[in-house]
């Protein structure tokens, strides 16, 4: 980009429109375009279907799924809600010993991915295990023929255990909501003669509305991702339908359509988010707004609201993390960590880095040419490029993978006929498929972090940089990298994170003979042979409480944000 | 490019900086419509105007931070901005001195210093650096972080900066507006200094009149995206071209009346001007307080005193005259014993009187359809 401006600077006429950066807008251009292509893949794969597939579809599987869909989101979308909204009212409005801890103790679920706390609570609630032995044994029963709980393996199961999991989705905003904007408004509803109990439901609720409903709609989508939990649980959702479609029967013009059903609904979550996060930004006018004044609570009725806040953090986390802890341990101290083990964290490392650090730099262009070009087309850009996040990794992944293998297809032909060798499935073959995917589906993030880190750099320092010399991409090496290093770490450490929970794209677009430890868990646990999946489940909830710490800090410094 | 220190000004004074009906639309607002100016080489040009009058989006266009929607722009002679070429700001060869200073949090003032001599070798960098802190008065400061100095003292590391490549022209935006009211005189001053000292060009964006006036060569007075009045400081304020211009250069007594055979009449008397003007067509008058006067007694227009401001180094009067709806306002340098409610006369001889069409002074802010 320098380069042209110095080529404009000793040849004026020779470029009419050398522009300010147009480069990082044609890059721009590129990615967004890159995302958009698997949502019109898979468009056009659904119009390839025969129609007497489709009519099939129609009558057996759409319906059946659709209404598994729904219920599940109505369920999900419920508890949520209730544990989401509870919870934070309960540590904002109230104050008791322990409080503090459980502030950030009630974002710990959100380390636990939806396939792994269905895979502990299988386990923990197997009619031969633990709990129900437990039961039996204080009841006086010998036999499972005798007694047992309901099966887990039901709507009500899964529905309770993604609610366990999603809820901090919907606390996380909501309390920040709460903390910014209620203080005043409550303290002067309590000059005005309402009663405690009716703030929360007069004023409190009616105000947290937009942060609720947009944290119920990125807690669905992650429902509609969610691929793992479903299947251990016997839920056939859409998302398991498509999976199936294409696995077992093959059809991929019938995964196609019900994928292009699934994306209807996304599209009507995203409006509701969208919707939501407009409603909010009326609310943020008092941003610097005093605390919220806490009630103290004392004796019984203080351990009474600590047990409340801790059922979640205890289900939902701490149960199944200690479950896993122990299994991993038993089966350590049984077989060691086998090879396979090692390499399948290997190959979940190398690849989740790679994507990540693709993630970054594609992130890093669209937030900079927002921030050379700040124009509509560029915000356009920016929101297609940041399609990926509510689009389920099955529907993602599928749509990726139309691309890739008609790429391939074309890259195989060419090689042979200009050289007479056969180059195979190489995107697929080689991973680049799945790393793609994950750029499409993650790159909202590392955009949102950095242009929030961005944001934070006067624009004064961009034409200062520029007025002393400095072309667009040597500002953006010593004036952005530098000074929004901690907001791209922390995307880095959100992508990679996500990228090593990553299951639904990951288990469609592996190459032959490559586990992750998430494929691993999902194939142990489809199988129902618990060996060494504790391990890796272990090693994802771990590495999983790294960006709750971030999160937890972040909120600690910055009560605003 | 032409550097500062080429050389002593010429006789015809070349020219630094041209701009030929230049404008600038956001959205459907024209912020600047069809500016033209001459910038000549050595010598300090303030553009004036209120908030929001379009000055400081003209520096962001002189600069290449921001591209002009019409009209062409030329540096020495060479088109940089125009339907033909576009130069980006980092090969202008300009300096640009930011309200907010926009000093590198993450780089020293050294550093910051280097950050715009990024071709030259580092033992000239490091020459350049020195030269520059010790001229500035900043050489004590150079290891230091922009968060641990003074106010003044960012504002000298920012001039440094922008000064240290030796810019063919500096822009410099409300450079003086952060500082505090007794600081700005004193750093205005040494500003200015080292600017004639290095016979540097420059641009100062000032919505203060007295500022422009007292540090510009040339003062651009900008309205609602135009250019209202162009001249010297002595110009501009003995010679306003409108009732705007008049008004906001200082302040003004504004007397309506009615033009005829070569006058204005008003109320307290008529004033002849060189206007070309219908009989029986609106005009106003704008008169300085400081050249009204008022005494006890002797020839003069009856007037009351209806109040009476001590300002310091002045006074200020309000006198109210038959039959005018508004009190007239007259300041002295000296002081008078006269008090609130004494019925005194009004003396015009003194009187400085700027007459202008009444037509020109409301002007909505242009949009476009």
């Amino acid at each position: 980009m320098t380069d042209t401006a110095e080529a404009t600077a000793t040849a004026p006429s020779s470029r009419r429109r050398a522009s300010l950066g147009a480069g990082w807008v044609v890059a721009s251009a590129v990615i967004a375009a890159l995302v958009l292509a698997p949502v019109g893949a898979l468009i056009w794969q659904a119009a390839q279907g025969s129609e007497g597939l489709w009519q099939h579809l129609a009558a057996y599987v759409l319906p059946h799924a659709l209404g598994q869909t729904a219920m599940l989101m109505g369920g999900v979308g419920l508890l949520v809600v209730l544990i989401g909204t509870g919870t934070a009212w309960l540590v904002t409005a109230y104050d008791f010993p322990g409080r503090r801890v459980l502030e950030w103790a009630l974002l710990l679920p959100l380390a636990v991915p939806t396939y792994i706390v269905a895979y502990a609570y299988l386990d923990l609630l197997h009619p031969l295990g633990p709990v129900q032995s437990l039961v039996r044994d204080l009841l006086g029963y010998d036999s499972p023929r005798e007694f047992r709980l309901p099966d887990i393996r039901s709507m009500t199961g899964a529905i309770l255990l993604l609610g366990l999991v999603l809820y901090p989705y919907v606390y996380l905003p909501t309390r920040a909501m709460f903390m910014t904007q209620a203080a005043s408004l409550v303290e002067v509803s309590r000059t005005l003669g309402t009663s405690p109990r009716q703030i929360f439901w007069r004023v409190a609720l009616p105000l947290a509305r937009p942060a609720i409903a947009v944290g119920t709609s990125l807690a669905l989508m992650e429902t509609l991702n969610d691929i793992g939990a479903s299947e251990f649980l016997g839920v056939r959702s859409l998302t398991i339908s498509i999976y199936t479609t294409w696995v077992t029967r093959s059809d991929l013009p019938g995964a196609a359509q019900i994928s292009l059903a699934l994306i209807l609904l996304v599209v009507a979550l995203v409006s509701l988010e969208r919707w939501a996060r407009r409603r909010q930004q009326y609310t943020t006018g008092a941003r610097r707004a005093r605390r919220f004044r806490p009630q103290q609570l004392k004796g019984g009725r203080a351990a009474a609201a600590l047990a409340l806040g801790l059922m979640p953090v205890l289900l939902g986390f701490l149960v199944p993390a200690l479950f896993l802890a122990v299994e991993a341990w038993k089966r350590f101290q049984f077989a060691g960590l086998s090879d396979r083990l090692l390499t399948e964290a290997r190959n979940t490392f190398l690849l989740s880095a790679g994507a990540t650090l693709a993630v970054l730099i594609c992130g890093l262009v669209i937030a900079y040419a927002a921030r050379v070009l700040p124009h509509r087309g560029m915000a356009v850009l920016g929101r297609i490029a940041s399609l990926g996040y509510a689009m389920p990794g099955t529907v993602l992944g599928l749509g990726v993978l139309i691309v890739a293998a008609n790429l391939d297809r074309l890259v195989d032909r060419t090689a042979q006929e200009w050289f007479g060798v056969s180059t195979g499935l190489i995107l697929i073959g080689s991973g680049l498929a799945l790393g793609y995917a994950y750029l499409a589906r993650f790159l909202a993030i590392s955009i949102g972090s950095i242009e929030a880190g961005f944001s934070r750099i006067p624009r004064s320092y961009d034409n200062a940089a520029r007025t002393l010399g400095h072309g667009s991409g040597a500002t953006l090496r010593r004036i952005h990298l530098p000074l929004s290093r901690t907001a791209i770490a922390a995307a880095g450490l959100l992508v990679f994170v996500d990228c090593m929970k990553e299951l639904s794209a990951t288990l469609m677009l592996r190459p032959l003979n490559f586990e992750t430890l998430a494929t691993h868990l999902y194939g142990e646990a489809a199988r129902g042979t618990y060996e060494e999946a504790a391990l890796a489940a272990l090693a994802i909830v771990i590495v999983g409480v790294l960006p709750v710490i971030l999160l937890a800090r972040v909120r600690h410094d910055d009560p605003g944000a | 490019m032409q550097r500062m220190k080429a050389g002593k000004m010429s006789a015809s004074q070349p020219i630094a900086l041209q701009l030929d009906r230049v404008s600038r639309r956001f959205g459907r607002h024209e912020v600047l419509s069809d500016i033209s100016l001459v910038v000549p080489h050595g010598g300090i040009t303030c553009l004036l105007g209120e908030s929001g009058c379009g000055k400081s989006t003209l520096l962001g266009l002189i600069s290449g931070i921001d591209r002009p929607d019409g009209g062409s722009i030329a540096m020495a002679g060479q088109q940089v901005a125009g339907p033909q070429a576009f130069v980006a700001p980092e090969a202008r060869n300009v300096g640009f001195m930011f309200q907010d200073y926009a000093l590198f949090p993450h780089l020293s003032v050294a550093d910051n210093l280097a950050f715009g001599l990024r071709g030259l070798p580092k033992a000239e960098q490091q020459a350049r650096i020195a030269e520059m802190a010790q001229r500035i008065g900043i050489a004590h400061l150079l290891g230091r972080y922009p968060h641990a100095l003074s106010g003044g003292e960012q504002q000298r590391v920012a001039l440094a900066r922008a000064l240290a490549p030796e810019p063919g022209i500096l822009l410099m935006d409300e450079p003086f507006s952060n500082l505090d009211q007794g600081l700005r005189e004193r750093v205005r001053r040494e500003t200015v200094e080292i600017l004639k000292s290095l016979d540097a060009t420059a641009i100062i964006v000032t919505h203060d009149p007295q500022e422009a006036m007292a540090v510009g060569d040339q003062v651009v007075l900008m309205r609602h995206g135009r250019v209202e009045q162009t001249g010297s400081p002595y110009d501009i304020y003995d010679r306003p071209v409108s009732s705007y211009a008049a008004e906001f250069m200082g302040p003004c007594n504004r007397l309506t009346g009615i033009w005829a055979k070569g006058h204005i009449e008003t109320p307290i008397g008529n004033f002849a001007a060189d206007l070309d003007l219908p009989d029986g067509a609106l005009a106003v008058a704008c008169i300085r307080p400081q050249t009204l006067a008022v005494m006890r007694d002797g020839d003069g227009i009856a007037a009351r005193i209806t109040g009476k401001f001590f300002l310091g180094e002045s006074e200020q009067m309000d006198i109210s005259v038959h039959p005018l709806a508004q009190p007239l306002r007259i300041h002295s340098h000296t002081r008078s014993p006269m008090a609130i409610g004494e019925q005194v006369k009004l003396n015009l001889n003194g009187a400085q009187v700027h007459v202008f069409a009444e037509a020109d002074t409301p002007l909505p802010p242009k949009k476009l359809d």
